[in-house]
């Protein structure tokens, strides 16, 4: 109707890709009926994410779709992504419309030409199966064949219009790089089209790292910046899943983590869903701890996967079983799922992925990692940080009570903190270390942290034996722990000692009681003599006093007779007047005493 | 239906044989209605012994031009004699056009 409601800016409607992540990062995928370039060097897997999109339209919303390849003959393009399992070959018989544009190298070219017959040929196609999406693949060899700057760009906006006019999702792909190479740069394109994603493949210490970046997007909101990219059985996958929020559903279950005791210093076990981290040096027995929570879990009953590093399962589970952990039942009932990665085969990102398909078939409920630390080893460290934290928290997502087993250096558990830094996520830290004295290497078990539980602060040995490994109690002496033989030592000694203290008690008891009846004895002794003292003393003091009292009274007579002043009231005197005497009234003194 | 067009000379030599040509073009567009122009100027100097010339317009046959492997227009094919071949392009360079229907350039 009017002129300004056909002009406003719409926001674009969006259609999903179906790769897992890539939705997330663009809020819903690519511009519907608009155009999208897919730009990167060789084997940046441009063509496999135009594919996959094709396919996951096909297979999630019945949505047909054509690829015409100007670069590859389709049968090699569908070969080289039967390995992704997306069932190309049964799709391109009824949903799927390959068209092979690649020219001939016997084409002669003679002067211009244009694409006019081929949207004419699609066009057609589209009809006929009802196409809602077109990839051209390797566009930028048709720009090649163009050969002129006016032709180029006519001929992007012709296919550009050409989607636009019928409906069409469009992808393009082209092999432009950042400009870092020589190679021909078609910037122009980007300027064409609505939305521009950027892929790239680079080494990394030798590791083969890919990256996607949405550059632009039309009226529309996007995650920037770089995200991991890795190609498993699925096809490509971004890295997008560390979504901003992080929200894990809290569980108050408590599950056991295969000792009692062990139990008991996290205050009555690890909770559903958490995720604990063991570290220690190589031989502290991290596995067998990882073991003993498998066996636990399988035990109950719960679908569990074992994932280790650089160690086959066979002989993990042979070795488990000689200190009685035993799995080989459950790996036979199909509970229990071993499975065993090879660091350096692949990069990190793709042993994200491939547990995580794992955990697709296995469907656990309980995790075990053995040692994730492995992955620290491949490529570089920001990157092998960013898989680790990714694995935690998809565990989490999933509700998965996890294990993870880290190799730190030394004895300082803090080394862990500076490689992977799982401690920082992980629900429960567990630190397993040796303790070497007198000619013995003695495994010491702690609790560094455990979120939302009381824990133990003591330090707590484990003994290896046949019926399984145990925690016991150590003892401290001077700040130091005492394990295994001194352990021993120190146990038969505190036995000793303790009878040795009771003799000595009693002995002491005993002294004490004769002291005291000794002393008693010679109070009654001493208190005889007081008496008879106390009896001589009152005997003499009495005869004293008759002497005393007759002399006084000579003295005041004296005084009387020269009218002087007394010298100085006496005892006696004093006693006998009652009132002390007065300095104003020296007369009345002589009177009173008269 | 396409457009076959049938020009050839009242009585051929023996010895000489007729072109076969297929040009396909999206009608009504500046490289097809060039290449058009251009390739009866080539007939009409070189091959004047005879040549049989069919012109497909895709938009209206696009079935037709997929059968045949043919995606850019304009685009010849030399049908007969062998060596067949293929020629992209509103025809407008005449030496790789020669070239590709195998007609020796005139020596002045």
């Amino acid at each position: 109707m009017s002129r300004a409601g056909k002009t406003a800016p719409r926001i674009p409607s969006k259609i999903p890709t179906g790769i897992s992540g890539f939705d997330e990062l663009s809020g819903g995928g690519l511009p519907r009926s608009r155009t999208s370039l897919l730009m990167g060097g060789p084997g940046s897997g441009k063509t496999v994410f135009a594919l996959q999109s094709l396919a996951n339209g096909v297979r999630q919303r019945r949505e047909a779709g054509m690829f015409v390849a100007f670069e590859e003959r389709p049968g090699q393009i569908i070969a080289n992504a039967s390995s992704f399992g997306w069932g190309l070959p049964a799709l391109a018989r009824h949903k799927l419309f390959f068209l092979d544009a690649h020219l001939s190298p016997a084409t002669v070219q003679s002067g211009e030409f244009d694409l006019g017959g081929m949207l004419a040929i699609l066009k057609r196609k589209k009809e006929e199966i009802g196409a809602r999406w077109i990839v051209f693949d390797g566009i930028d060899v048709l720009l090649t064949l163009l050969g002129n700057p006016v032709a180029e760009r006519r001929e992007i906006y012709r296919v550009r219009d050409w989607l636009a006019d019928n409906d069409m999702t469009g992808i393009l792909t082209a092999k432009i790089d950042g400009g870092t190479s020589g190679a021909v740069q078609y910037g122009f394109v980007q300027f064409m089209v609505d939305c521009v994603i950027r892929l790239d493949r680079r080494l990394e210490e030798g590791v083969s790292v890919h990256r996607i970046e949405i550059t632009k997007y039309r009226g529309s909101e996007f995650s920037t910046g770089e995200f991991p990219v890795s190609f498993g059985r699925r096809g490509l996958e971004v890295a997008a899943a560390d979504s901003l929020e992080l929200s894990h559903a809290a569980s108050s279950e408590r599950l056991t983590a295969g000792f009692e005791r062990l139990d008991e210093m996290l205050g009555g076990g690890l909770y559903r869903g958490s995720s604990t981290l063991v570290t220690g040096a190589p031989g502290t027995s991290k596995t067998t701890l990882a073991g003993k929570f498998a066996e636990a879990a399988c035990r109950r009953g719960e679908r569990t996967l074992f994932i280790s590093f650089d160690e086959a399962p066979e002989p993990i589970a042979r070795n488990l079983s000689s200190v009685g952990i035993r799995l080989k039942p459950h790996i036979r009932s199909g509970l229990l799922r071993m499975y065993s990665a090879r660091t350096e085969a692949t990069g990190a990102e793709e042993h994200l992925q491939k547990l995580r398909s794992l955990i697709d078939e296995q469907q656990p409920r309980c995790l075990v990692i053995d040692p994730l630390s492995a992955v620290a080893k491949i490529g570089k460290l920001s990157t092998s940080r960013g898989v680790a934290n990714r694995l935690v928290n998809m565990a989490k997502d999933k509700g998965l009570t996890t294990i993870i087993t880290a190799l730190v250096k030394g004895d300082d558990p803090q080394t862990e903190a500076t490689e992977l830094q799982i401690s920082t996520i992980a629900d429960t830290w567990i630190h397993l270390s040796y303790l070497v004295r007198s000619g013995e290497r003695n495994r010491a078990l702690s609790i560094i942290k455990s979120r939302g539980t009381w824990h133990s602060n003591q330090v707590r040995e484990i003994v290896l034996g046949e019926s399984g490994p145990t925690l016991t109690d150590v003892y401290a002496e001077e700040g130091e722990v005492l394990m295994g033989t001194l352990r021993w030592q120190k146990e038969a000694e505190e036995q000793a000692r303790t009878l040795l203290r009771r003799t000595e008690f009693d002995h002491k008891q005993r002294e004490l009681e004769f002291a005291e009846a000794e002393t008693r004895a010679r109070i009654v002794v001493l208190e005889r003599d007081l008496q008879r003292q106390r009896d001589e003393l009152a005997l003499n003091s009495s005869g004293h006093e008759a002497r005393n009292l007759s002399s006084s009274e000579r003295e005041s007579t004296l005084r009387r007779m020269r009218n002087a002043r007394p010298a100085a009231p006496t005892v006696a005197a004093a006693a006998r007047t009652k009132r002390p005497p007065t300095p104003g009234a020296p007369g009345k003194t002589g009177d009173g005493a008269a | 239906m396409a457009r076959p067009r049938r020009k050839a000379a009242k009585s051929p030599p023996a010895a000489l044989t007729v072109v076969v040509m297929r040009l396909y073009i999206a009608a009504g567009s500046t490289n097809s209605v060039k290449a058009v122009a251009n390739l009866d100027a080539i007939c009409r100097e070189y091959l004047k012994e005879g040549y049989e010339l069919e012109i497909v317009d895709v938009i209206k046959y696009p079935l037709r031009a997929l059968t045949d492997g043919v995606l850019v227009t304009p685009s010849l094919a030399k049908l007969s004699p062998a060596p067949t071949a293929r020629v992209a392009g509103n025809l407008s360079d005449k030496s790789s056009l020669l070239l590709a229907l195998g007609i020796k350039a005139p020596v002045k």
